[in-house]
């Protein structure tokens, strides 16, 4: 059954499995004792550290395992504003994960106030609309780095650019991004971003917080100290472990899988006249393809498809069984109704022709 | 170096996975699918969790509708206590008052002293005795001196360092009157002991999966329904808006059974431990006379797995290094502090000096310890005491 809803969740990578194993089975430990069983464990939380930090060409001391993504955008936006000396006022885009979103949302009610940036018609966020809300009192900017729900990709570092010039710390969520697109925090010019291990193929329940040494940041969790304070609880060792090993054999294969979907999309369009493309045509994740259906009931085709073997989501999998239009789509300006009819299709690097010509027929059949 | 296993009587800190939440977790690992995802595999992995809810909630004695899960103790209890404190706060802002036990793990004690530095919380500390047991004089005094004004009461169910465990029926009808909400922190006792959340009249509750044979990275706070909790994590609204994220149904599923399995068999199991313990203690009070075991005597005021020595005029940090080098592993305190020279706050808190803090091993047993273990303990407590307290004289000339 062709499962294309992998932006929601990747299956977990055999490898993974197997790097993980011996840390749920026997080395058991809490890297925080002392003696000889929890020494084996904090090695390999130290390694599996390394191996982050070098995906993301960052410093050891740089990276912060986490329960996921949601917990890092937490942490990260919410770290940043609250540690800031600047002032209290903090910008996200209109078109961020709600991890994001609702973290600034607690900020505002904790007295922050909060600028949401809006996208043009593709999704993308213009490096001049950011500067002209930025201040001298703005205390952290977050925009993602690739949309869950559309797939476009922002230019981070020019809008990172921008925020440097006036010395705000900026914080992107990289979730869907990873495994597609080039990390590196120096040239993405990010002080913090955001990782969760299940859409790279390691379980969910692990993530990974990236904050620059010298960029303050208030933890989320109090407690042990762990991770050198920055994030209290005992250390998930195997997950971490896993997440490494997730890392090491990202590869991403982005042409071959982009030319691909562009042919999938083609074969949408042409078969169902009613489909429009949302998102960007060109910067968008190569795994992504997805679209609205103007004056169909997006609910119907998802479960038609399911019954034909393709599954697929209407967006994003946090706001499944809502009526509420997407936040996403409606803030690039589709009209609500027709939000209402979105379909995603997300695939990873191991999607084949024939899985994808499958798919589009039967959308084509469904749509017809 | 020893060229056996290990013995580990550190279970405190954490404890090997039961081999049924192994069997789960490999098992889950195995399949795809986001909980909240509509479609077959999604509601697949829902089914699972809700599942899992519901098993948890019965072997607790809650409604699965009260079962928040977090990614473990830490998490949980900052979403306690942070949570109740915005919520009740917003609600009424003369509510700035927090009394928490003084014997708090760091999990919910560093949470409180931050909301005390940072967000203007006013933090009292509520007094234990010798034991290491809340004194429910102090706790009320505390709420006499000003009922309207305290936000939420926080004691934990029974102490990771002594063992000792809490008078929360107590704690809870001395809260009552003046519509108090209580969390207890019961990540030592859940599993260990018997655990009946609705019947305890608490307000919220927290458990971990890792201390009772389940996978490290998942725990819940258990919260009755009419509870305002502010979330710790915003996004996604999972976990009835109380916890975003995606936590999945591995961790969760693994977690359930290690819950059912500590709770279906935990009555044989602690007898099995309270008599190895005893053999432990009593070896230990013949071969080291002046040795004192610290927490309450009775079996049934503390924990059947843990024991807290004293070893006056001895270093604790040596006495751990040297059993270490036996392939003997124990702990001088909680785990988190470990590695950091600070005595215990519990045995400060306790009325016992530095130096008895810092003399003090913490043995905890679990399912995987045998007779065999103890017996190889004891066969090298002497020397290593001797050892240890010729590395205190030294250091004090």
């Amino acid at each position: 059954m062709p499962y294309l809803d992998e932006a929601a969740t990747t299956p977990v990578r055999r490898d993974v499995l197997e790097a993980m194993w011996p840390y749920l089975t026997g080395t058991f430990g809490n890297p925080s004792s002392t003696h000889e069983v929890g020494d084996l464990a904090r090695r390999a939380l130290e390694d599996a550290r390394r191996d982050v930090a070098a995906f993301l060409g960052a410093r050891p001391g740089e990276i912060t395992f986490t329960s996921g993504g949601t917990e890092s955008d937490n942490a990260a936006v919410k770290g940043l504003a609250l540690a800031s000396s600047r002032g209290r006022h903090a910008v996200v885009s209109a078109i961020e994960h709600p991890a994001v979103l609702e973290s600034a949302g607690w900020l505002a009610r904790q007295g922050f106030e909060v600028t949401e940036l809006g996208v043009d018609a593709f999704g993308r966020v213009s490096p001049h609309d950011l500067a002209a809300v930025l201040r001298d009192d703005t205390a952290v900017v977050s925009v993602q780095l690739a949309s869950n729900e559309v797939g476009t990709v922002q230019d981070v570092a020019a809008l990172s650019a921008v925020a440097a010039g006036r010395g705000v710390p900026f914080h992107t969520d990289a979730v869907q991004a990873a495994g597609w697109l080039d990390l590196d925090v120096t040239r993405l010019g990010v002080q913090a971003l955001s990782l969760s291990g299940h859409k790279l193929g390691a379980p969910k329940g692990v993530g990974v917080l990236f904050v620059a040494r010298r960029t303050p940041c208030e933890p989320l969790l109090h407690g042990g100290g762990q991770e050198d304070g920055r994030r209290s609880g005992t250390e998930n060792v195997a997950s971490a472990v896993g997440l490494a090993a997730a890392v090491r054999a990202a590869r991403p294969e982005a042409s071959e899988v982009a030319a691909l979907r562009d042919r999938f999309v083609e074969q949408v369009l042409a078969g169902a006249p009613a489909a429009r493309l949302t998102g960007h045509p060109v910067h968008r994740l190569p795994g992504s393809a997805s679209f609205v259906f103007p004056g169909r009931s997006g609910e119907s085709i998802l479960l038609d498809l399911e019954r034909r073997g393709v599954i697929v989501s209407s967006g994003s999998a946090c706001h499944a069984g809502s009526d509420e239009p997407s936040h996403v789509l409606t803030a690039m300006g589709v009209e609500r109704d027709v939000a209402q009819t979105a379909v995603r299709f997300t695939f990873g690097a191991a999607v084949t022709e024939d899985v994808l010509d499958d798919a589009a027929r039967a959308v084509v059949e469904v749509v017809a | 170096m020893s060229e056996r296993r290990p013995v580990y009587l550190d279970h405190a800190a954490t404890t090997p996975m039961v081999p049924e939440a192994i069997a789960v977790l490999a098992e889950q690992l195995g399949r795809t699918g986001n909980p909240s995802s509509l479609h077959a595999s999604g509601r697949a992995a829902r089914r699972v969790v809700e599942e899992s809810r519901e098993l948890i909630a019965e072997r607790l004695g809650a409604r699965p509708s009260e079962v928040v899960f977090t990614s473990g103790g830490t998490e949980a209890n900052n979403l306690a206590i942070k949570g109740l404190y915005w919520s009740r706060h917003a609600q009424d802002p003369a509510r700035r008052r927090l009394l928490f036990s003084a014997i708090e793990h760091h999990a919910l004690l560093d949470p409180v002293v931050w909301l005390g530095k940072e967000q203007g919380a006013d933090i009292v500390t509520t007094a234990v005795d010798r034991d290491g047991v809340v004194r429910l004089d102090d706790l009320r005094d505390s709420i006499d001196a000003d009922p309207q004004a305290v936000a939420a009461i926080t004691t934990m169910w029974a102490n990771n360092e002594m063992g000792s465990v809490q008078p929360i029926t107590e704690v809870v009808a001395l809260a009552r009157p003046h519509g108090i909400p209580v969390h207890s922190d019961a990540v030592q006792a859940a599993g260990h002991l018997p655990i009946d959340f609705g019947a305890s009249g608490l307000d919220a509750m927290t458990v971990t999966a890792h201390k009772l044979g389940g996978p490290v990275g998942v725990g819940a706070l258990l919260a009755i329904r009419e509870l305002e909790l502010m979330p710790l994590l915003h996004g996604g609204g999972q976990e009835r808006d109380v916890r975003s994220g995606t936590l999945g149904a591995p961790l969760v599923a693994s977690f359930a059974t290690a819950v059912d399995v500590a709770v279906r068999s935990r009555q044989a199991e602690a007898a099995r431990l309270e008599a190895l313990r005893e053999r432990l203690v009593s070896g230990i009070a013949r071969l080291v006379p002046d040795a004192v075991v610290n927490g309450p005597a009775e079996s049934d005021r503390r924990l059947p797995h843990v024991a807290h020595v004293t070893f006056p005029g001895c270093d604790g940090d040596a006495m751990l290094m040297l059993l270490d080098a036996h392939g003997i592993e124990v702990s001088t305190g909680s785990a988190c502090t470990a590695g950091v020279p600070q005595p215990s706050h519990v045995l400060l808190a306790m009325g016992y000096d530095e130096d008895a803090a810092a003399g003090s091993l913490r043995f905890s047993l679990g399912r995987t310890t045998t007779d065999d273990e103890i017996d190889r303990v004891l066969a090298v407590l002497p020397e290593v005491h001797d050892r240890a307290s010729a590395a205190r004289a030294v250091r004090q000339r």
